[in-house]
């Protein structure tokens, strides 16, 4: 899928330096309110190609909120969203798909009611024709939920709906994930699946995460650089081997 | 005997309406949640848009071209102008407005075709077969009514079930948020659904209107029995909106036939009761919890 552009997309993703990448997404003093309460107050950050950003903080910290401003299902109060060189702050919902932003909401995400390979041409509707052999591939990285593409998707368990919704996301083609709490509920063996998949699609593809967890200890261990979040508010953001090592901020922030 | 298949045969005739007119309840209510008590009003202002043309002196056939198509656009107007402010609100505000179209449109009616009765033409047939010496009491029309309603449903199911746009239409009633994230517009499907269903609606309200007088106010009877239906099969199941008209259609011509006619909308009545009661799921609930 990579295809033409692997040469420089392999450099990229190897590279270590973030000071001279573009990023896919820049996030500038992004504000968001539920009436009174102010839910993000000026955050800022980017998510570069080739790289696992990991949005951390407690229960309330306003990460879903982050994800959900970014992708337009929350009104931003101020400050700028940009995807490549377009802004996206005022684009609508519908169409930062075809902009190249997948977003994979909080619990899950799957339509129940579709079966498991309706779900999957739900998320390349926007593309049009999409050939048989994109479908087979999200089959391939996910075997468990292709032999189950007739059932219902509310028979799936909750491990299979997660790579049912990663799956379909890829079929988008993003050039950046959003990911809100993908570990909910997971034991800690399909956790360890899913986020080791996802580290071999950032490797191989032209493809930027930006994850939400609150589950940081696993987060950080698959992540390049974690952005702590506290009432709303960056509090650091860090390469993710520095954040680990940092016990003052971890057992401040993080629970562990 | 004879008495027995005349009055199954009546009943089935009836039940197809109702289904229709419970088919279009449901597909509203899955893709907005909203009860649409306006439908009969609607479908009325059709066939008298109907009526209008036939009485111009056009066929029956292209007045239900016209009909329909204006059933779709009535729908689709409604669901964007008045509908889309109060989605995703209290349900009760959704109800209201629902019900304050109903009077409306019933008035406008009156308003610009006048209140008084006026018949209906069919282009088939109001005898019945006859077979030797008896006559049956199944009737050309009726099995127009029948067909009609039939081709309307299998239409609905490949729409549903084979099209790119069926798909978008069934992930944006049942994900919302999800399919919007997922690039579908959500927004034209809601108006889409709307479309349809008022077509659905419209087609009930021509077909009970052959052969009979229509009036504005002459969907009224329909709305409790199509409501009743689609409550019977399951507000979210288009199947069973269908067996639930059947169902109800039999058991009303029953009921008239070997009872009294003067119970039929009382027993519609109880029927609903005793389903909120016993299964206010419906006959054909589906996995998801719903509240009656």
């Amino acid at each position: 899928m990579a295809g033409a552009t692997s040469a420089s997309s392999a450099a990229g993703g190897t590279a270590t330096g973030s000071a001279t990448a573009v990023p896919v997404l820049e996030v500038t003093d992004l504000s968001a309110s539920y009436g009174p309460v102010k839910a993000l107050d000026g955050v800022s950050l980017r998510a570069e190609t080739g790289r696992i950003t990991a949005v951390l903080g407690a229960n309330g910290a306003g990460k879903t909120t982050l994800l959900r401003t970014i992708s337009g299902l929350v009104r931003s109060t101020g400050g700028r969203v940009r995807l490549g060189d377009e802004d996206i702050t005022r684009a609508p919902v519908e169409a930062m798909v075809q902009k190249g932003m997948a977003h994979v909401p909080e619990g899950r995400g799957v339509i129940a009611e579709l079966t498991v390979d309706e779900n999957l041409r739900v998320g390349s509707l926007f593309r049009g024709k999409v050939g048989r052999a994109e479908f087979d591939r999200v089959y391939d990285l996910f075997p468990r939920i292709a032999e189950r593409r007739g059932n219902p998707a509310h028979t799936l368990s909750g491990g299979e709906r997660q790579m049912l919704v990663i799956g379909r996301a890829l079929l988008a083609r993003p050039r950046i994930l959003l990911l809100d709490e993908p570990s909910l509920g997971l034991a800690p063996r399909i956790v360890a699946q899913i986020f080791g998949l996802l580290r071999q699609l950032v490797d191989e593809e032209d493809l930027s995460v930006l994850l939400v967890e609150q589950n940081a200890r696993s987060a950080l261990s698959v992540a390049d650089v974690g952005v702590v979040l506290n009432l709303g508010r960056v509090v650091v953001t860090d390469e993710a081997s520095r954040l680990i090592a940092d016990e003052d901020l971890r057992h401040a922030y993080l629970g562990f | 005997m004879l008495q027995f298949v005349n009055v199954t045969l009546n009943g089935l005739v009836q039940g197809m309406i109702f289904a229709a007119f419970a088919l279009a309840l449901v597909l509203i209510w899955r893709s907005t949640r909203i009860v649409n008590f306006a439908q009969g009003s609607m479908a009325a202002a059709t066939t008298f848009i109907a009526l209008a043309i036939i009485q111009a002196g056009q066929s029956y056939w292209v007045a239900l071209v016209v009909a329909l198509l204006s059933g779709f656009l009535i729908g689709a107007v409604i669901e964007r102008v008045v509908i889309r402010p109060v989605e995703g609100g209290p349900e009760l505000n959704a109800v209201i407005v629902t019900l304050g179209l109903f009077v409306a449109i019933q008035a406008l009616i009156a308003i610009v075709f006048g209140s008084s009765f006026q018949s209906f033409t069919t282009p088939f047939g109001l005898r019945g077969f006859t077979f030797g010496d008896t006559t049956i009491l199944l009737t050309p029309n009726s099995l127009y009514v029948i067909g009609a309603v039939l081709v309307t449903m299998l239409a609905l199911i490949a729409l549903f079930r084979f099209t790119r746009v069926g798909l978008a239409m069934r992930a944006s009633a049942f994900g919302q948020e999800v399919a919007r994230l997922l690039g579908v517009r959500v927004g034209r499907m809601l108006t889409l659904g709307w479309g349809l269903a008022a077509v659905v609606g419209s087609l009930s309200g021509l077909l009970i209107a052959g052969g009979g007088l229509v009036y504005p106010a002459y969907m009224d009877v329909i709305i409790v029995s199509g409501f009743v239906a689609a409550v019977l099969g399951g507000l979210d199941s288009p199947i069973g909106a269908v067996v639930g008209g059947l169902l109800l259609g039999l058991v009303l011509s029953y009921v008239a036939g070997y009872l009294s006619p003067a119970l039929v909308n009382m027993s519609a009545l109880a029927i609903l009761v005793v389903v909120l009661l016993v299964r206010p799921g419906g006959l054909f609930s589906s996995s998801t919890a719903r509240r009656a």
